[in-house]
């Protein structure tokens, strides 16, 4: 597990290496071309046992695979939990209306000084963006979509008065603030009445609240599965190894020599498993993608379902990774200070 | 090269391996060491290359206290010992090339100096033929030569031997055993722990034989 074939390549001396013809040229730099050089050693044994440990796993493969499964399953659950929250996010985005506040201003109030007040309204620091609806665009909007508008014409006069629609900034939609908004608004001169849908908001907020707490709870739980799962695995593969370990110590193998290829296989077990899992969740994706398609065609919405964006896959795949490392970490920590000659 | 002051190793069970132990070897000599099982070869072997330490007294190795080093320099300690083992203790997966570059991957050489080595180290035992082999293609006793030239391949200035023509027949005994004085010719200490007394008696070196953990006998046959 220490040594790997490549090197047989290269053993035959080349004469025209770099750090070579420096060495001579610039009898100075001795002590920096050494350094660079074991740096180099260093890198190119870190590489070769990176790969040795990655052959090693492939070279039995179907118990790699199972492995592999299993944890990509494990973190497939929280991911999926995750992808499923942002859509659903992005989804409500859209529905942003639901948490906009209808302010029917007093009938006397011109248009002038209802586009002042809209104005007003709008510098406040809560508030994303006021729309001012005249009574007559009100008229005309309630005509075309109630069906009486042969009936209005029956009226002398407008009976609607103007409409500020507050959109309340989304980033710090909080229930309280959007409610302290509302009082605010209420107690604004020449304003009749002023209108929220609390109760939907309420639950939609609270909802996502616990959707997030149940992803997070779901991924450190399933992490921890997934940290056992290699931890256990590379202990296995420590066991099997124990005459090899003992004979590389006696030769004079620091610990960080014979933990090294251990820890490259939990990275490669963690690895392989975020990989898969990201394989996984995008099937899943595509599966539904296809009826949520048909749902929302039923409802004449515009959504399609988003997958795990690009900076999502690549913490998903440095976070596996990394739980690989962690597991790993563990089990030699645990069993490779054991495992001394005797 | 080697300097025992007065050493004790006491197991914790309570088993005495070494009394009071004193001897010396000097830099370039060439000993054997024998006695019934038992009688602390295997403990004594331990002591100089650290998997034990000593309960009293001092181990000097090279002019190092060895109750000096601390575990975490172990590692480097030992790469300046060649240690021969009696069952030799090759990997099998690996091609004796690989197996005899081990301690010099782990000291981190060069590739191309790893190359030179293996095969020099190879040459001196007479298996360069065989580079490409796996160990379990070859005889006993050539498998105990790919053990030797792995021991000899940092070339260390101490090479220890234990048992190792324990399992062979007495001519690739008296082959190995002349490998070893081979490389002592060209400077290397070497100690040997054998209990194969008819084989060492025809060997002309220095046979220190111990019992029951005590030097009883010091002499050149």
């Amino acid at each position: 597990m220490w040594l790997t074939k490549e090197r047989r390549g290269q053993r035959e001396p080349r004469p025209n290496r770099q750090p070579e013809r420096r060495k001579v040229e610039k009898g100075a730099s001795h002590g920096a071309v050494g350094r660079n050089y074991r740096v180099k050693n260093y890198l190119t044994h870190h590489r070769q046992v990176a790969k040795e440990s990655l052959l090693r796993l492939l070279a039995t493969p179907l118990s790699s695979l199972m492995t592999w499964l299993v944890i990509a399953i494990a973190l497939t659950l929280p991911v999926g939990l995750f992808v499923f929250l942002q859509n659903a996010q992005q989804l409500s985005q859209e529905w942003d209306d639901a948490a906009q506040i209808s302010v029917y201003l007093e009938q006397q109030l011109n248009e002038k000084q209802g586009r002042k007040m809209a104005l007003h309204v709008e510098s406040w620091e809560a508030v994303q963006q006021v729309r001012y609806i005249s009574p007559g665009e009100a008229l005309e909007d309630f005509k075309r979509s109630s069906g009486f508008g042969d009936a209005l014409q029956y009226l002398n006069e407008n009976p609607l008065p103007a409409v500020l629609v507050v959109s309340p900034r989304t980033d710090s939609a909080d229930l309280q603030t959007t409610q302290k908004l509302l009082e605010q608004i209420q107690s604004l001169p020449d304003v009749e009445q002023a209108q929220l849908d609390l109760q939907w908001v309420d639950r939609l907020f609270r909802i996502m609240a616990l959707g997030q707490r149940l992803a997070l709870t779901l991924g450190l739980l399933l992490g921890v599965a997934v940290l056992l799962v290699i931890g256990n695995t590379v202990r296995l593969a420590i066991e099997s190894r124990r005459a090899e370990i003992v004979v590389v110590k006696l030769v004079g193998a620091t610990d960080a020599f014979v933990r090294r290829p251990f820890l490259y296989m939990g990275i490669w077990y963690g690895l392989g498993g975020g990989l898969l899992a990201w394989l996984m969740v995008n099937l899943v994706i595509f599966w539904l993608s296809g009826s949520v398609a048909e749902l929302v065609a039923a409802y004449d919405g515009e959504f399609g379902l988003s997958g795990l964006g690009f900076l999502a896959t690549l913490l998903l795949w440095l976070s596996s990774a990394l739980l690989g490392l962690l597991g790993a970490w563990l089990a030699v920590g645990r069993h490779l200070s054991k495992i001394e000659p005797k | 090269m080697i300097n025992f002051e007065q050493v004790t190793k006491r197991y914790e069970d309570g088993y005495e391996a070494l009394n009071e132990l004193t001897f010396r070897v000097a830099q370039g000599e060439m000993a054997f060491l024998t006695g019934h099982s038992g009688a602390g070869k295997s403990t004594l072997l331990k002591l100089i290359m650290l998997m034990e330490r000593s309960t009293r007294g001092k181990v000097i190795v090279s002019g190092r206290d060895l109750g000096d080093i601390k575990r975490r320099k172990v590692p480097f300690y030992r790469r300046n010992i060649g240690l021969v083992f009696q069952d030799h203790q090759l990997l099998f997966d690996r091609s004796v090339f690989d197996n005899v570059a081990l301690p010099l991957i782990i000291s981190g050489a060069q590739p191309r100096e790893i190359g030179r080595r293996v095969r020099a180290a190879l040459d001196k035992v007479g298996l360069l033929s065989k580079e490409k082999l796996l160990p379990l293609a070859l005889s006993g006793g050539e498998q105990q030569r790919v053990g030797i030239a792995r021991a000899v391949v940092n070339k260390p200035a101490l090479l220890l031997a234990d048992e190792p023509t324990g399992n062979l027949d007495p001519e690739l005994s008296t082959e190995i055993m002349r490998l070893f004085e081979q490389f002592n010719q060209v400077g290397v200490t070497v100690m040997i722990a054998t209990h194969d007394l008819s084989l060492i008696a025809r060997l002309r070196h220095r046979i220190l034989t111990l019992q029951q953990g005590r030097l009883i006998s010091d002499a050149t046959s």
